[in-house]
Protein backbone atom coordinates (compact mmCIF):
# COMPACT_ATOMS: atom_id res chain seq x y z
CA UNK A 1 0.00 0.00 0.00
CA UNK A 2 1.38 3.36 -0.97
CA UNK A 3 1.57 6.32 1.36
CA UNK A 4 0.00 8.76 -1.10
CA UNK A 5 -3.31 10.46 -0.39
CA UNK A 6 -2.81 10.40 3.36
CA UNK A 7 -5.52 13.04 3.86
CA UNK A 8 -8.01 11.06 1.83
CA UNK A 9 -7.20 7.89 3.72
CA UNK A 10 -7.52 9.45 7.14
CA UNK A 11 -10.78 11.16 6.19
CA UNK A 12 -12.16 7.92 4.73
CA UNK A 13 -11.30 6.01 7.87
CA UNK A 14 -13.00 8.68 9.95
CA UNK A 15 -16.11 8.74 7.76
CA UNK A 16 -16.57 5.02 7.14
CA UNK A 17 -18.18 4.06 10.45
CA UNK A 18 -20.41 7.16 10.76
CA UNK A 19 -21.77 6.54 7.24
CA UNK A 20 -22.68 2.97 8.23
CA UNK A 21 -24.30 4.17 11.46
CA UNK A 22 -26.23 6.81 9.54
CA UNK A 23 -27.37 4.12 7.09
CA UNK A 24 -28.64 2.01 9.99
CA UNK A 25 -30.39 5.05 11.47
CA UNK A 26 -32.09 5.76 8.13
CA UNK A 27 -33.01 2.08 7.87
CA UNK A 28 -34.64 1.63 11.26
CA UNK A 29 -35.93 5.16 11.69
CA UNK A 30 -37.81 5.13 8.40
CA UNK A 31 -41.16 4.89 10.20
CA UNK A 32 -40.54 8.20 11.94
CA UNK A 33 -38.34 10.34 9.73
CA UNK A 34 -37.41 10.57 6.08
CA UNK A 35 -35.79 7.44 4.78
CA UNK A 36 -36.33 3.73 4.51
CA UNK A 37 -34.85 0.66 2.91
CA UNK A 38 -33.85 2.16 -0.44
CA UNK A 39 -32.02 5.11 1.06
CA UNK A 40 -30.36 3.04 3.77
CA UNK A 41 -29.22 0.40 1.30
CA UNK A 42 -27.66 2.96 -0.99
CA UNK A 43 -25.89 4.71 1.91
CA UNK A 44 -24.57 1.40 3.20
CA UNK A 45 -23.17 0.53 -0.21
CA UNK A 46 -21.71 4.01 -0.72
CA UNK A 47 -19.60 3.59 2.42
CA UNK A 48 -17.97 0.51 0.88
CA UNK A 49 -17.58 2.21 -2.50
CA UNK A 50 -15.75 5.08 -0.78
CA UNK A 51 -13.54 2.57 1.04
CA UNK A 52 -12.76 0.79 -2.21
CA UNK A 53 -11.86 4.06 -3.96
CA UNK A 54 -9.26 4.91 -1.35
CA UNK A 55 -7.98 1.53 -0.12
CA UNK A 56 -8.46 -0.53 -3.26
CA UNK A 57 -10.88 -3.19 -4.36
CA UNK A 58 -9.10 -6.16 -2.80
CA UNK A 59 -9.11 -4.71 0.70
CA UNK A 60 -12.83 -4.04 0.38
CA UNK A 61 -13.58 -7.49 -0.94
CA UNK A 62 -11.79 -8.96 2.05
CA UNK A 63 -14.17 -7.06 4.32
CA UNK A 64 -17.27 -7.82 2.31
CA UNK A 65 -16.70 -10.68 -0.17
CA UNK A 66 -18.51 -10.58 -3.55
CA UNK A 67 -20.20 -13.89 -2.74
CA UNK A 68 -21.79 -12.35 0.36
CA UNK A 69 -23.09 -9.45 -1.73
CA UNK A 70 -24.55 -11.87 -4.27
CA UNK A 71 -26.28 -13.91 -1.57
CA UNK A 72 -27.56 -10.72 0.07
CA UNK A 73 -29.17 -9.60 -3.19
CA UNK A 74 -31.37 -12.67 -3.24
CA UNK A 75 -31.84 -12.81 0.53
CA UNK A 76 -33.26 -9.29 0.70
CA UNK A 77 -35.86 -9.94 -2.00
CA UNK A 78 -36.69 -13.30 -0.38
CA UNK A 79 -37.19 -11.68 3.04
CA UNK A 80 -39.66 -9.22 1.52
CA UNK A 81 -41.55 -11.92 -0.38
CA UNK A 82 -41.58 -14.30 2.60
CA UNK A 83 -43.22 -11.68 4.83
CA UNK A 84 -46.03 -11.73 2.28
CA UNK A 85 -46.11 -15.52 2.26
CA UNK A 86 -46.28 -15.53 6.07
CA UNK A 87 -49.31 -13.22 6.06
CA UNK A 88 -50.93 -15.53 3.50
CA UNK A 89 -50.33 -18.61 5.70
CA UNK A 90 -51.56 -16.72 8.76
CA UNK A 91 -54.86 -16.20 6.96
CA UNK A 92 -54.82 -12.69 5.52
CA UNK A 93 -54.07 -11.17 2.13
CA UNK A 94 -50.56 -11.08 0.71
CA UNK A 95 -48.55 -8.38 2.55
CA UNK A 96 -51.46 -7.55 4.87
CA UNK A 97 -49.32 -6.96 7.95
CA UNK A 98 -52.12 -6.57 10.48
CA UNK A 99 -52.29 -10.36 10.85
CA UNK A 100 -48.73 -10.50 12.27
CA UNK A 101 -50.00 -9.18 15.64
CA UNK A 102 -53.75 -9.82 15.25
CA UNK A 103 -55.17 -8.33 18.45
CA UNK A 104 -53.08 -5.18 18.72
CA UNK A 105 -54.81 -1.89 19.46
CA UNK A 106 -52.11 0.23 17.82
CA UNK A 107 -51.39 -1.73 14.62
CA UNK A 108 -48.20 -3.35 15.90
CA UNK A 109 -48.44 -5.84 13.02
CA UNK A 110 -48.13 -2.99 10.52
CA UNK A 111 -45.02 -1.74 12.33
CA UNK A 112 -43.35 -5.17 12.36
CA UNK A 113 -44.33 -5.81 8.76
CA UNK A 114 -42.97 -2.47 7.54
CA UNK A 115 -39.76 -2.96 9.53
CA UNK A 116 -39.13 -6.42 8.05
CA UNK A 117 -40.05 -5.43 4.53
CA UNK A 118 -37.84 -2.33 4.68
CA UNK A 119 -35.00 -4.47 6.00
CA UNK A 120 -35.41 -6.75 3.00
CA UNK A 121 -35.33 -3.74 0.66
CA UNK A 122 -32.26 -2.37 2.44
CA UNK A 123 -30.30 -5.63 2.19
CA UNK A 124 -31.28 -6.14 -1.44
CA UNK A 125 -30.40 -2.57 -2.50
CA UNK A 126 -27.09 -2.45 -0.61
CA UNK A 127 -25.94 -5.80 -1.99
CA UNK A 128 -27.10 -5.03 -5.53
CA UNK A 129 -25.31 -1.67 -5.65
CA UNK A 130 -22.16 -3.31 -4.26
CA UNK A 131 -22.37 -6.22 -6.71
CA UNK A 132 -22.71 -3.82 -9.64
CA UNK A 133 -19.79 -1.79 -8.32
CA UNK A 134 -17.65 -4.94 -7.88
CA UNK A 135 -18.54 -6.05 -11.40
CA UNK A 136 -17.55 -2.68 -12.91
CA UNK A 137 -14.48 -2.06 -10.79
CA UNK A 138 -13.25 -5.63 -11.18
CA UNK A 139 -12.72 -5.17 -14.90
CA UNK A 140 -9.82 -2.79 -14.31
CA UNK A 141 -7.46 -4.07 -11.58
CA UNK A 142 -6.69 -0.64 -10.12
CA UNK A 143 -7.26 2.90 -11.23
CA UNK A 144 -3.86 4.29 -12.13
CA UNK A 145 -2.63 7.55 -10.71
CA UNK A 146 -2.47 9.37 -14.07
CA UNK A 147 -5.92 8.15 -15.08
CA UNK A 148 -7.53 10.52 -12.64
CA UNK B 1 -68.85 13.76 2.41
CA UNK B 2 -68.69 15.12 -1.13
CA UNK B 3 -66.52 13.41 -3.71
CA UNK B 4 -63.11 15.06 -3.24
CA UNK B 5 -62.34 14.99 -6.98
CA UNK B 6 -65.53 16.92 -7.81
CA UNK B 7 -65.00 19.30 -4.91
CA UNK B 8 -61.40 19.90 -5.99
CA UNK B 9 -62.41 20.51 -9.59
CA UNK B 10 -65.11 22.94 -8.51
CA UNK B 11 -62.66 24.90 -6.37
CA UNK B 12 -60.19 25.01 -9.24
CA UNK B 13 -62.80 26.40 -11.56
CA UNK B 14 -63.89 28.97 -8.98
CA UNK B 15 -60.46 30.57 -8.55
CA UNK B 16 -57.46 29.27 -10.52
CA UNK B 17 -54.38 28.87 -8.36
CA UNK B 18 -51.42 31.03 -9.32
CA UNK B 19 -47.98 29.94 -8.12
CA UNK B 20 -46.69 32.74 -5.87
CA UNK B 21 -43.41 34.32 -6.96
CA UNK B 22 -41.67 34.08 -3.58
CA UNK B 23 -38.10 33.24 -2.58
CA UNK B 24 -38.68 29.47 -2.80
CA UNK B 25 -40.06 29.69 -6.31
CA UNK B 26 -37.11 31.83 -7.40
CA UNK B 27 -34.72 29.32 -5.84
CA UNK B 28 -36.46 26.49 -7.71
CA UNK B 29 -36.26 28.41 -10.98
CA UNK B 30 -32.56 29.18 -10.52
CA UNK B 31 -31.79 25.54 -9.63
CA UNK B 32 -33.68 24.30 -12.69
CA UNK B 33 -31.88 26.83 -14.92
CA UNK B 34 -28.55 25.61 -13.53
CA UNK B 35 -29.59 22.06 -14.45
CA UNK B 36 -30.24 23.19 -18.02
CA UNK B 37 -26.88 24.99 -18.16
CA UNK B 38 -25.01 21.92 -16.86
CA UNK B 39 -26.81 19.71 -19.39
CA UNK B 40 -25.89 22.05 -22.24
CA UNK B 41 -22.24 22.18 -21.16
CA UNK B 42 -22.17 18.37 -20.91
CA UNK B 43 -23.46 18.19 -24.46
CA UNK B 44 -20.77 20.53 -25.81
CA UNK B 45 -17.81 18.96 -23.99
CA UNK B 46 -15.77 16.20 -25.62
CA UNK B 47 -13.56 15.44 -22.62
CA UNK B 48 -15.27 12.46 -20.99
CA UNK B 49 -13.75 12.95 -17.52
CA UNK B 50 -15.28 16.43 -17.35
CA UNK B 51 -18.59 15.07 -18.59
CA UNK B 52 -18.64 12.43 -15.84
CA UNK B 53 -17.84 15.04 -13.20
CA UNK B 54 -20.56 17.34 -14.54
CA UNK B 55 -23.05 14.49 -14.36
CA UNK B 56 -22.22 14.32 -10.65
CA UNK B 57 -22.80 18.08 -10.42
CA UNK B 58 -26.11 17.58 -12.22
CA UNK B 59 -27.17 15.00 -9.62
CA UNK B 60 -26.19 17.25 -6.72
CA UNK B 61 -28.21 20.11 -8.22
CA UNK B 62 -31.18 17.76 -8.60
CA UNK B 63 -30.73 16.72 -4.97
CA UNK B 64 -30.85 20.40 -3.95
CA UNK B 65 -34.02 20.83 -5.98
CA UNK B 66 -35.59 17.84 -4.21
CA UNK B 67 -34.69 19.35 -0.83
CA UNK B 68 -36.43 22.53 -1.94
CA UNK B 69 -39.49 20.39 -2.77
CA UNK B 70 -39.36 18.91 0.78
CA UNK B 71 -38.54 15.46 -0.59
CA UNK B 72 -35.52 14.89 1.62
CA UNK B 73 -35.47 11.11 1.22
CA UNK B 74 -35.45 11.42 -2.57
CA UNK B 75 -32.75 14.07 -2.26
CA UNK B 76 -30.29 11.92 -0.40
CA UNK B 77 -30.95 8.94 -2.62
CA UNK B 78 -30.16 11.17 -5.58
CA UNK B 79 -27.01 12.47 -3.90
CA UNK B 80 -25.80 8.97 -2.99
CA UNK B 81 -26.76 7.20 -6.22
CA UNK B 82 -26.49 9.96 -8.79
CA UNK B 83 -23.50 11.85 -7.51
CA UNK B 84 -21.82 8.93 -5.71
CA UNK B 85 -22.30 5.49 -7.19
CA UNK B 86 -23.15 6.50 -10.78
CA UNK B 87 -20.15 8.79 -11.02
CA UNK B 88 -17.86 6.01 -9.80
CA UNK B 89 -19.43 3.51 -12.22
CA UNK B 90 -19.13 5.97 -15.12
CA UNK B 91 -15.48 6.56 -14.22
CA UNK B 92 -14.95 2.80 -14.19
CA UNK B 93 -16.61 2.51 -17.59
CA UNK B 94 -14.58 5.45 -18.90
CA UNK B 95 -11.33 3.71 -17.96
CA UNK B 96 -12.24 0.90 -20.37
CA UNK B 97 -12.65 3.25 -23.30
CA UNK B 98 -11.07 6.41 -24.68
CA UNK B 99 -10.87 9.66 -22.71
CA UNK B 100 -12.31 11.83 -25.44
CA UNK B 101 -15.50 11.54 -27.39
CA UNK B 102 -14.99 11.27 -31.16
CA UNK B 103 -16.61 13.87 -33.34
CA UNK B 104 -19.42 12.30 -35.32
CA UNK B 105 -20.39 13.32 -38.81
CA UNK B 106 -23.30 15.72 -38.81
CA UNK B 107 -25.15 13.86 -41.58
CA UNK B 108 -28.19 12.86 -39.56
CA UNK B 109 -28.18 15.92 -37.31
CA UNK B 110 -31.17 17.66 -38.97
CA UNK B 111 -33.42 14.59 -38.46
CA UNK B 112 -32.32 14.23 -34.84
CA UNK B 113 -32.91 17.94 -34.28
CA UNK B 114 -36.39 17.65 -35.77
CA UNK B 115 -37.28 14.70 -33.52
CA UNK B 116 -35.97 16.46 -30.43
CA UNK B 117 -37.76 19.72 -31.23
CA UNK B 118 -41.05 17.90 -31.95
CA UNK B 119 -40.84 15.93 -28.68
CA UNK B 120 -39.94 19.05 -26.73
CA UNK B 121 -42.80 21.02 -28.27
CA UNK B 122 -45.24 18.18 -27.43
CA UNK B 123 -44.01 18.10 -23.82
CA UNK B 124 -44.33 21.87 -23.41
CA UNK B 125 -47.80 21.73 -24.98
CA UNK B 126 -48.73 19.04 -22.43
CA UNK B 127 -47.66 21.22 -19.49
CA UNK B 128 -50.47 23.72 -20.30
CA UNK B 129 -52.95 21.14 -19.08
CA UNK B 130 -51.07 20.54 -15.85
CA UNK B 131 -52.15 22.19 -12.59
CA UNK B 132 -50.05 25.14 -11.40
CA UNK B 133 -46.99 24.31 -9.33
CA UNK B 134 -48.04 23.96 -5.67
CA UNK B 135 -51.78 24.01 -6.40
CA UNK B 136 -53.52 22.53 -3.33
CA UNK B 137 -56.46 21.49 -5.51
CA UNK B 138 -54.34 19.57 -8.01
CA UNK B 139 -55.68 16.00 -8.43
CA UNK B 140 -52.56 14.53 -6.81
CA UNK B 141 -53.13 16.62 -3.67
CA UNK B 142 -56.92 16.66 -3.58
CA UNK B 143 -57.87 13.01 -4.07
CA UNK B 144 -55.59 10.09 -3.30
CA UNK B 145 -52.96 12.17 -1.49
CA UNK B 146 -55.49 13.61 0.95
CA UNK B 147 -56.93 10.12 1.40
CA UNK B 148 -53.57 8.71 2.48
CA UNK B 149 -52.94 11.63 4.84
CA UNK B 150 -56.33 11.15 6.48
CA UNK B 151 -56.22 7.37 6.73
CA UNK B 152 -52.61 6.63 7.69
CA UNK B 153 -52.99 7.62 11.38
CA UNK B 154 -55.95 5.22 11.70
CA UNK B 155 -54.84 2.34 9.44
CA UNK B 156 -51.10 2.13 10.03
CA UNK B 157 -50.22 4.55 12.85
CA UNK B 158 -46.81 5.27 11.39
CA UNK B 159 -45.71 8.91 11.65
CA UNK B 160 -43.99 8.94 8.26
CA UNK B 161 -46.78 8.72 5.69
CA UNK B 162 -44.30 8.12 2.86
CA UNK B 163 -43.19 4.91 4.56
CA UNK B 164 -46.79 3.86 5.16
CA UNK B 165 -47.67 4.36 1.49
CA UNK B 166 -44.47 2.75 0.26
CA UNK B 167 -44.36 -0.34 2.43
CA UNK B 168 -47.97 -0.97 3.37
CA UNK B 169 -50.55 0.59 1.01
CA UNK B 170 -48.31 0.03 -1.99
CA UNK B 171 -46.51 -3.06 -0.72
CA UNK B 172 -46.89 -4.87 -4.05
CA UNK B 173 -45.31 -1.99 -5.96
CA UNK B 174 -42.35 -1.86 -3.63
CA UNK B 175 -41.85 -5.62 -3.91
CA UNK B 176 -41.85 -5.11 -7.68
CA UNK B 177 -39.31 -2.28 -7.38
CA UNK B 178 -37.05 -4.43 -5.23
CA UNK B 179 -37.30 -7.17 -7.86
CA UNK B 180 -36.38 -4.64 -10.56
CA UNK B 181 -33.24 -3.71 -8.61
CA UNK B 182 -32.43 -7.40 -8.10
CA UNK B 183 -32.92 -8.01 -11.83
CA UNK B 184 -30.60 -5.10 -12.65
CA UNK B 185 -27.94 -6.62 -10.42
CA UNK B 186 -28.35 -10.05 -12.02
CA UNK B 187 -28.16 -8.45 -15.48
CA UNK B 188 -24.88 -6.72 -14.67
CA UNK B 189 -23.55 -9.96 -13.13
CA UNK B 190 -24.35 -11.95 -16.28
CA UNK B 191 -22.77 -9.36 -18.56
CA UNK B 192 -19.66 -8.40 -16.59
CA UNK B 193 -18.83 -10.93 -13.89
CA UNK B 194 -16.83 -13.79 -15.53
CA UNK B 195 -14.21 -11.43 -16.97
CA UNK B 196 -13.88 -9.61 -13.66
CA UNK B 197 -13.35 -12.86 -11.79
CA UNK B 198 -10.51 -13.97 -14.04
CA UNK B 199 -8.70 -10.62 -13.91
CA UNK B 200 -8.95 -9.94 -10.22
CA UNK B 201 -8.37 -13.58 -9.37
CA UNK B 202 -11.06 -13.93 -6.70
CA UNK B 203 -11.95 -17.32 -8.12
CA UNK B 204 -13.83 -18.57 -5.12
CA UNK B 205 -16.86 -20.44 -6.35
CA UNK B 206 -15.80 -23.23 -8.66
CA UNK B 207 -14.09 -21.37 -11.46
CA UNK B 208 -16.98 -21.86 -13.85
CA UNK B 209 -16.43 -20.16 -17.20
CA UNK B 210 -19.13 -19.87 -19.83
Amino acid sequence: MNSAHIVLRVVTKLLFAPILVFALYVQFHGDYGPGGGFQAGVLFAVAFVLYALVFGLEETQKALPPVAAKIGMAAGVLLYALVGVYTLIAGANYLDYDIIVPDSDHHAGQHYGILLVELGVGIAVACTVLTIFYAFAGREPEIDEEDW
Amino acid sequence: MADPLVAGAAAAVAEPFVTPLNATTLLDISLLSMLVVVALVMMRLRHLFAVVMLSGVYSLLSALFFVSLDAVDVAFTEAAVGAGVSTVLLLGAMLLTTRREKLKSAERAPIAMLVVLATGAALIYATWDMPSFGDPNAPANATIGRDYIERTPEDIEVPNIVTAVLASYRGYDTLGETLVIFTAGVGVLILLWPRARRRVGTDDDGGQTP
